[in-house]
């Protein structure tokens, strides 16, 4: 993975595998404490604490189309290898929430990259499940909530038809720039794109 | 800005649009990206936004893109299936976003699927 982003997007299809019908994305940066922490929550149906122990061991998975499981072990070392770590709490029957934290001015920590490319394919393809993402710079917030999209939308209308898709990525771009406007410098090569 | 009122509008367009849809009734095309850690890793981000935005720009209503999971064949990754009602479904093996925009052109809209692209030319 080259890219926070494509862990979360890897990590959210887990939550969807689950049942899920509503996952939170949570990306908050906070330059004072250099941190950045990254969050997967979902409602689906959560694991025991057999199965919480075991998805540290690549080679631990429950699908049987092969043995190994690489996704939360591949985010992990990208967390301690920045500094950081990974925890996961479940309750069976509740939920799942994984948290990633990354000393973020950490030079081996992966930019956090697109977003909004993660957000908009899981939106995409899932028209079933609700995604909440919020973004936090410092003191700045952000959130898009597919529930708030959908009440406008009504139900004839679909997340997934192409100018309501186009709409939420610009609504998205837009929301995540106005983070970072005149925050001063950044040390991030994330907003460069 | 982009605004709720423009996400409205939206709205009321795609009303329209979808009564016209409904009517036509055939069975359609779907596009199945494989979305697993390796395709993820490989690249499949990229790829499938690429089919969603050509497909929308030329107009497919009939073309649905969704997604699976690992089908084994890892190395090949990104792989695309591609299901026509009544043909044999095709299976392209490393694509890129470049290749996906070929294969909406050849394979989607005039129907000849890109053989250089699939796992078989690549097996050979």
């Amino acid at each position: 993975m080259r890219e926070l982003s494509l862990n979360v997007l890897d990590i959210a299809q887990n939550s969807l595998s689950a049942g899920a019908s509503l996952v939170e994305i949570g990306v908050a940066e906070d330059t004072g404490q250099d941190l950045l922490v990254l969050t997967v929550r979902d409602n689906g149906r959560g694991m025991t604490p057999a199965q919480q122990a075991a998805v540290r061991d690549p080679f631990y998975t429950t699908r049987t189309t092969r043995r190994v499981g690489m996704g939360v072990p591949l985010f992990r070392m990208a967390a301690e290898m920045a500094g950081g770590g990974l925890d996961i709490a479940s309750v069976p029957g509740e939920g799942t929430v994984l948290t990633a934290r990354f000393v973020r001015s950490h030079i081996d920590r992966m930019p956090v990259g697109d977003m909004c490319g993660t957000v908009t394919a899981l939106i995409r393809m899932n028209p079933q499940v609700n995604f909440l993402y919020r973004r936090r710079f410092n003191s700045r917030e952000m959130a898009v909530d597919t529930r708030e999209l959908r009440q406008v939308l009504g139900e004839e209308v679909p997340l997934s038809d192409p100018d309501v898709m186009e709409w939420i990525t610009a609504y998205i771009q837009e929301q995540e720039d106005s983070l970072t406007e005149n925050a001063g410098p950044q040390t991030d090569a994330d907003r460069s794109r | 800005m982009k605004s709720i009122e423009e996400l409205k509008a939206i709205r009321d367009k795609a009303r329209e649009k979808m009564t016209v849809r409904d009517a036509s009734g055939e069975e359609g095309i779907r596009v199945v990206v494989g979305m697993a850690t390796c395709g993820i890793a490989a690249g499949a981000r990229p790829v499938l936004n690429a089919f969603v935005d050509e497909v929308a720009k030329r107009h497919l209503p009939n073309v649905t893109v969704t997604q699976t999971g690992c089908i084994g064949m890892c190395q090949y990754e990104p792989i695309v299936e591609v299901l026509v009602p009544g043909q044999e479904k095709v299976t392209y093996a490393k694509m890129t976003p470049e290749k996906a925009a070929r294969v909406v052109v050849d394979h989607l809209v005039n129907g000849n699927a890109v053989a250089e692209y699939t796992v078989g030319s690549m097996l050979k």
